[in-house]
This record gives structure tokens, C-alpha cells and sequence, in this order.
């Protein structure tokens, strides 16, 4: 079949959709909607409308971005926008069918607001509305709109023309386009993308290979698997125009094991792009033969980096290798020319091709051109994924975006980058976010992890985190990463159990700056960047920690006490049942509880369970 | 040949030595742990770093594996440079406090003490007895087992290794004397490794001088005969002088 054919049919299958005259239901069963409890929602959806008889569309989505309001669920009726319900339970659930889809009341208390064309009276339009408003949806513009697991959705609404175009153009003209865009690598390390395409294309070597790292190790970061989930043609269809225009035979996707359902979704979307000619032998009629295999990762944060990621997927074992060595783009897997880029980088090359370099420059920075995708977690009010041209401020992010800082607390640190980034302070929530800024600010772009925290963060605590994270995942063949993080990690737990000294803080930055200078690999010479950051911002949280044992966001547990607010407890009992050590006793009636310091353990529960907030923490 | 500076010395360098080999031939000290010219260099202890400049760009890198090049400026004890090796060696120290080559190795260096939490190793995780059985006895008994700080020498599953041939490399190589090999009559145990084997007895002297197994696996895999190797390393000179 032709694509004009291709597309035709896939257009058949969206059209029935969108003008059956039938209500279109999705529902967001990505990951993150899933541990909401869309499964449920989706089951009742399915079994009460059947028992009614009412004739609807149900078809499962991605996350479209606002994590916070899962499980998401857009209702679409004819001749209407379309509405997106939000933290929608069973009962929610029969409640929209009965008022909405079988009524005429779109319960407006519900919806988080309107998609499409028209408005509904009540609801605002969502991408109007503050938290949508800055963002723009470029690379995750299909994500919570298609059935990841149907091609011909991705198809209908422009799927694989990327493809088509780029099947008409020259390797070289492709990798101008690319170039021109400005796009650098979305995994973190910036570099130009088309300069990379470039150096591999260059290469006379028939055995070349593509490889996407979706390896996604920073702890708290989604990116990458909500667009596999959501959309995972978008990074098939930039793999196969990679693996054309540097000229490889074979890509491979190293996804990590952790992410059975993005697995999955791969292996759904690969054999239905074999079966339309988008993969195996003459793709399209070019000539051009090209597959793609998923290899999984066996739970090795370190095997993000490329080079142990490469090694990996040869079988051998994932470590870096030293330096110096010849680029993965000349000597990769099995030795030969390799391109290996992120996940998001790959997914927007079909858009560069489709809508010009220039188009993706349009948004951005000078040198931070396009948009850039970030998890945006930790103590906003709106946790969830977001797309953002690159420029935008931190504040912007935080505030507009994310609603700002969640149940009225204060700001105090944002994080981006993961274990290799930094913290950087309510000082400088100003800086743009792009490469360059971000760095000058003492932190890194990374691969779009950005966790917010505030009064209630102990920033040596937060320091002491990553750390652990990078110790532990250290692969131990040099001794600055394998010795050194040990060591700092051991003094940021002295710390923080109010043993330290008050030499530790220089040290720490000795220390820290040897470790960077000295290691093999990125994960060591970025391992520091926490604790350099924390001590460069914080540092009068590390002082009061050494000097004065205290932990000023009452969080280190050997530096504070709990103790009851003898004038706000009226002794009903809450805390007493849920203490896990029975440390509270009960006295009398209206009489305040008697917390013993012996049994407490700090585990926080009473402070959680707490109507009257009369437990106090210091 | 390559011209390269070293420390502000002009040398000349055969193409394709590493910076270590081209400075130790001159004379220039530059301290290694885990390198020995009998086996490939792995770069992992990193006291040999040096700093390098070229083309105005300045980096550091284990000069144990990079290649001299033509007018490249190469600094062995800049400040960089020695902040890293010291603290190497500082975090060694506190891994092996009583091991006397490293204690003694880090005095050299000006690291008398470590106010770092200490352990009690005498194993600095070097791999040069990995490489060596590997490299060299070609019979890959033990490796570097295990992530991160819980990386250790060991045979598989850490139980007695199958495949050792008793030949003592490791133990040889190794530059901390881990490697305990004791030979008592005619037995032969590498405590590290479990292992224990039985020795040949010389034909002529009747000393105990090599494993069986070890004689065994030459022969085999040098494809001579048996009798090539029942005599001990003295009385086979002395045949070959009395041809």
C-alpha cells in the first residue's frame, strides 16, 4: 500500500472516532494514571454503560501531562468540546454518565476544563487556564489524545509524514534540517543533535547502528516513559529517519526493565509499523531496509551512560569506559559507528521534518532553541509533566505552571537534573531555563527531572539523598566514585545525626571538587554537584547542623524532638492509635496526650494524622 | 617519533607509547597502582592523572592510557593534578590504614594521616591479578565482582575457584601482597582464591617447585610434551647447560 493509501484508511478508523455521533471517552491508563486507579474507572465505564445500553467510544489513553488530577478522563459529545474530568473515581464515574452522557449537566465541579473547538458554560479551556497557559505541547502533543496502542490514530493525525518526507530528502539534507533546528540533546548533555547525526553520517561504514537511551535512571524522572506510553510511534518514527539518515542497518532501544508497561506499548507499536511498511526490508519502497529491537536494561543506573549503555547491549558488562576513547559515534556497538541519542530527541525530529527548522526555533532561546519536557514533582501544587519552550523562568514554572508551592508553604530549593544536578535558591527562581543559564547557576539542564521543595526540606537531608542514590549506583572501577562518594556520604550522615565537625563543610568541598576532577564517568563527576550546591546556597543549614545539632526543617531525626502543643491537644485519641510504638498515652478527656521521647522514633505519623496541629517538631 | 613537553622537558616518544611509558623512560616519576608493563592498562586508580594541554585546552587524564602526541603539553604535578592524586590516595589510606606498601606509598606522597572513616582492607581493588589471569595465565579464574563499594576480587559465587592453575601470577603482580600463597611439602594454597593444590616433585633435585595442575595446563596449552616439565626451574638450566 502507498502512504496516500496508509493514511486514508487510518483517517477511516480516526473519523469514526471523532464523528460517530457516539460520546468519545478516554481515559488516561498510562503508569501514572494507573497507580491512580484509572483501571478501576475504566472497568466501570465499560460495565455501566454496557448495563445501560448507551452506545460510547472508550478508548485508552496516555497521560496528557497534569499527573495530579489523575485519573483523567475526557468526555467528548457530539457537536461539543470535549471535557477532561479530573481524580474521576467509579462512583465519579457513573455520576458523568447519568448527568452528562445520558443527561445534559456536565457536572462543570468536576472538569478541569474544555479541549477543542466551542466552550461549555462553567468550564474554563484548558490550555487557557494558568497551568496550560505558559506550556506549549509539541513532542507530547499526542499523548492523551491517541490510543498508543493503535497506529492508525498516530497515522490520521500526521503520523509517520515525517517519515515520507524524510524518505524523499538525502541523508544530508536531513541532517542540515536537524542542524538548522537548533536541537540539542534532550538526555541531558546538550550537545547538538545535527552535529552528531553529522559525525556519524560521515563515516564510511555500511554496519551502523542506532541507539535511543531510555534507560531514564534520575530517580523521580517520567519523561521518557509517559512518552513511550502515551506515544510511542513518535519515538519509532524518529529512529527509523535517524537510522536513514546516518545510514544504519539496526536500532536498538534501551529501555529499562523497570518500565514493563512502556515495554509493552513498544512491542505493540513495533509489529504494527512492520505491518505498514515502516520497518523490515524496502521501507516504503525506498530501498531502505531497517528494524528496530528493544533491549532491556537489568537495573544499573550507570548503564545511562553511553558507554557502559553500549556495552550492555554487546552483553558484556556495563561500565564506562575510560578515557580516552574514540566517540560512540565512531566506535560503538560492536565497534561500529553508533548514534545514540534520548528518547525525547528523537521524538521531535519527525516534527522538524514536517514543520521546518525554523518552526522549531521559533520558541526557545538563542542557543536553547525549541521546547523542552520536564517532571515537575516534589511540593507543588501541581505535580505532573510539563512542555515548555526553553527561556521560561523557574518561577514561571513554579508558580504558573505548577500552581505554586502546595498547602501554602514557603519556597525554599528547586532541583533539577537529578543526582548530577544542583539546587538552586528562591534567589535565583529568575533564571531561564536553557542549557547555558542553567549551568552558570551551578546546576544542569539533565534529562528534565525538576523537584520542588520547600520550608519543610532539609537541604543537607536532600544532599545525603543523592548521594546514597550515586553511591550505591556506582559501578566502583575508580577509586575518586567508588571510595569517594562513600566517604562523603558517610560525613553527610554524621551530619545529619548531629555528629559533624566543623571542618566537615570545606572538606566535603575538597573532597567533592577531587571527586569531579578525577573520575571516569559522568555519574562521578557529577556526584558531588548535590552537596557543592547545597553547601554554595545553604549553607546555614549545614552551620546549624555541625554547630548548633539543629535541623532547622525539623528533619533529620536525631536532631528533633516531637512534643505535644499542651493548649491545642484535646486528647481525641487520633495520634495514639496511629503511633507505631505506642509512644502516646491517653490521659483524659479534653486533657492533652503524653508523648514519651523515649518510645518516639519520628516517624512523623501523629504530625501527619493531626486535626488540631498540636504536635510540634524542632 | 612524537616531540611532547613533560614538566617543561621537551622529549621525544616513540608513536603510540602512552604518556606513562614515555615519561618513566625518561626518568619522570609519575605514581601507578594499577599498572604493570606486563599486562593492558585499565586507568582505574587514577594516581597517574596528569594535566594536558593542547590547541589552549586544558584537561585532565590517566596517562597510563593516553597516547603521546605531537606538541602536547603535559604537566605531572599541577595543582589539579595533585589534588586529585592526594586525595586518591588519602581515600586509599583510609580503605587499607594498615597495609605498610600503601602507608608507605602515601607518606611519599605527603598524606601522612586521613581524618576519613577508616576500614581494614589490604585488597586496593587495583584488578592487576584479574588482568594478569586473564592476560597472561589466559585462564580467567577470577574477576571483579560485584557494583560500587561492594566490589571485591573473587573466583564465581565467591567459592573455590574450578579453573586456577595455582601459578601464583596474581600474587605476583599484586602490589599490596594480598594474594596469600603458602607452600608447605608438597602443597600448594592460595587462601584468597580457596584453592589448593598438589606439586610436582623435581625428577632430579626432589624439590617441590611447580602445581600440577599448573604443568599440566602449560603442557596442554603449548603443546609439549609432558616430559618437558618434571624438572624445577634450577636443575632445567643446568640440563640445558650440560647439552
Amino acid at each position: 500500500m502507498t502512504f496516500v493509501e496508509i493514511k486514508e484508511q487510518a483517517k477511516k478508523v480516526w473519523d469514526v472516532l471523532q464523528t460517530s455521533g457516539k460520546p468519545l471517552i478516554t481515559i488516561g491508563t498510562a503508569t501514572c494514571g494507573r497507580s491512580a486507579g484509572a483501571m478501576a474507572v475504566l472497568h466501570t465505564f465499560r460495565e455501566e454503560l454496557n448495563k445501560r445500553k448507551v452506545e460510547a467510544n472508550v478508548v485508552e489513553v496516555g497521560c496528557m501531562g497534569p499527573c495530579y488530577a489523575e485519573p483523567l478522563v475526557s468526555i467528548a459529545k457530539q457537536g461539543h468540546p470535549a471535557i477532561i474530568y479530573r481524580n474521576v473515581t467509579s462512583e465519579r464515574a457513573v455520576e458523568l454518565i447519568e448527568n452528562y452522557i445520558l443527561g445534559s449537566d456536565p457536572m462543570s465541579q468536576y472538569a478541569l476544563g474544555t479541549v477543542g473547538a466551542g466552550s461549555i458554560e462553567g468550564i474554563p479551556i484548558l490550555y487557557d487556564s494558568p497551568a496550560f497557559l505558559p506550556q506549549e505541547r509539541r513532542v507530547f502533543r499526542n499523548c492523551g489524545v491517541v490510543d498508543p496502542t493503535n497506529i492508525d490514530h498516530y497515522i490520521a493525525i500526521g503520523g509517520y509524514s515525517g517519515l515520507v518526507k524524510a524518505l524523499e530528502m538525502t541523508p544530508t539534507q536531513i541532517v542540515e534540517e536537524v542542524k538548522n533546528s537548533g536541537l540539542r540533546g534532550r538526555g541531558g548533555g546538550g550537545f547538538p543533535a545535527g552535529r552528531k547525526w553529522e559525525s556519524c553520517l560521515v563515516i564510511p561504514e555500511k554496519e551502523k547502528y542506532v541507539v535511543c537511551n531510555a534507560d531514564e535512571g534520575d530517580p523521580g524522572a517520567f519523561m521518557d516513559r509517559s512518552l513511550i506510553e502515551g506515544d510511542p510511534h513518535a519515538l519509532l518514527e524518529g529512529m527509523i529517519i535517524a537510522g536513514y539518515a546516518v545510514g544504519a542497518i539496526r536500532g536498538y532501544i534501551y529501555v529499562r526493565a523497570e518500565y514493563p508497561l512502556a515495554i509493552e506499548r513498544l512491542q505493540i507499536a513495533l509489529e504494527q509499523a512492520r505491518n505498514k511498511g515502516f520497518l523490515g526490508t524496502n521501507i516504503m519502497g525506498s530501498g531502505f531496509n531497517y528494524d528496530i529491537e528493544i533491549f532491556q536494561g537489568a537495573g544499573a543506573f550507570v548503564c545511562g551512560e553511553s558507554t557502559a549503555l553500549t556495552l550492555s547491549i554487546e552483553g558484556k558488562r556495563g561500565m564506562p569506559k575510560v578515557a580516552p576513547r574514540p566517540r560512540t559515534t565512531e566506535v560503538g556497538i560492536y565497534d561500529k559507528p553508533t548514534l545514540l541519542n534520548n528518547v525525547k530527541t528523537f521524538a521531535f525530529v519527525p516534527l522538524i521534518l514536517n514543520k521546518g527548522a525554523e518552526w522549531f526555533a521559533g520558541v526557545g532561546t538563542e542557543k536553547s532553541t525549541g521546547t523542552a519536557v520536564f517532571a515537575l514533582t516534589g511540593k507543588v501544587t501541581n505535580c505532573g509533566l510539563i512542555e515548555v519552550p526553553m527561556g521560561i523562568t523557574l518561577r514561571e514554572i513554579i508558580y504558573e505552571v505548577g500552581g505554586g508551592i502546595a498547602s501554602g508553604k514557603k519556597f525554599k530549593a528547586v532541583q533539577t537534573g537529578g543526582p548530577s544536578g544542583g539546587c538552586l535558591p528562591e534567589s535565583l527562581l529568575d533564571t531561564p531555563i536553557d542549557y547555558d543559564s542553567l549551568n552558570a547557576a551551578g546546576s544542569i539542564m539533565g534529562s528534565g527531572g525538576m523537584v520542588v521543595m520547600d520550608e519543610d526540606t532539609c537541604m543537607v537531608d536532600v544532599a545525603r539523598y543523592f548521594l546514597d542514590f550515586t553511591e550505591k549506583e556506582s559501578c566502583g572501577q575508580c577509586i575518586p566514585c567508588r571510595l569517594g562518594t562513600k566517604q562523603m556520604l558517610d560525613i553527610l550522615e554524621e551530619i545529619c545525626q548531629g555528629k559533624g565537625k566543623p571542618e566537615d563543610i570545606d572538606f566535603l568541598v575538597e573532597l567533592g571538587e577531587a571527586i569531579h576532577a578525577g573520575s571516569v564517568c559522568g555519574l562521578g563527576q557529577t556526584a558531588a554537584n548535590p552537596v557543592l550546591s547545597t553547601i554554595r546556597y545553604f549553607k546555614d543549614e549545614y552551620v546549624a547542623h555541625i554547630k548548633e545539632k539543629r535541623c532547622p526543617a525539623g528533619v533529620c531525626r536525631e536532631l528533633i524532638t516531637y512534643s505535644i502543643d499542651n493548649v491545642k491537644c484535646k486528647g481525641c485519641s487520633l495520634c495514639i492509635k496511629s503511633c507505631p510504638t505506642e509512644a502516646i498515652t491517653f490521659v483524659e478527656k479534653k486533657k492533652p496526650v503524653i508523648l514519651d521521647q523515649d518510645k518516639c522514633i519520628k516517624c512523623g505519623t501523629c504530625r501527619d494524622i493531626c486535626k488540631l496541629d498540636a504536635v510540634i517538631v524542632r | 617519533m612524537v616531540t611532547l613537553t613533560i614538566d617543561g622537558q621537551e622529549i621525544q616518544a616513540k608513536e603510540g607509547a602512552t604518556i606513562l611509558e614515555a615519561a618513566r623512560e625518561k626518568g619522570i616519576e609519575i605514581p601507578t597502582l594499577c599498572y604493570h608493563d606486563s599486562v593492558s592498562s585499565a586507568g582505574a586508580c587514577r594516581l597517574c592523572m596528569v594535566e594536558l594541554t593542547k590547541n589552549n585546552q586544558t584537561r585532565l587524564a590517566a596517562s597510563c592510557l593516553y597516547p603521546v602526541e605531537e606538541g602536547l603539553m603535559v604537566k605531572t604535578d599541577s595543582p589539579k593534578v595533585m589534588n586529585v592524586r592526594k586525595t586518591a590516595m588519602e581515600l586509599l589510606l583510609a580503605r587499607c590504614p594498615n597495609s605498610e606498601p600503601i602507608q608507605d606509598m602515601a607518606r611519599a606522597m605527603g598524606v601522612d594521616t586521613t581524618d576519613l572513616d577508616l576500614e581494614d582492607e589490604d585488597c586496593i581493588l587495583c584488578g592487576l591479578c584479574v588482568r594478569v589471569c586473564q592476560e597472561i595465565a589466559g585462564v580467567s579464574t577470577i574477576s571483579l565482582a560485584s557494583r560500587g563499594t561492594k566490589r571485591k576480587v573473587a573466583p564465581p559465587f565467591e567459592e573455590a575457584s574450578e579453573d586456577c592453575i595455582g601459578c601464583g601470577s596474581c600474587a605476583h603482580v599484586c602490589p599490596t601482597g594480598c594474594i596469600k600463597i603458602e607452600d608447605i611439602g608438597d602443597t600448594r594454597t592460595i587462601h584468597n582464591w580457596k584453592v589448593e593444590f598438589k606439586m610436582r616433585q623435581c625428577r632430579e633435585c626432589g624439590k617441590y617447585f611447580a602445581p600440577e595442575a599448573q604443568l599440566d595446563y602449560l603442557s596442554e596449552t603449548l603443546d609439549l610434551p609432558k616430559e618437558n616439565f618434571e624438572l624445577c626451574q634450577d636443575c632445567r638450566v643446568k640440563a640445558a647447560q650440560d647439552v
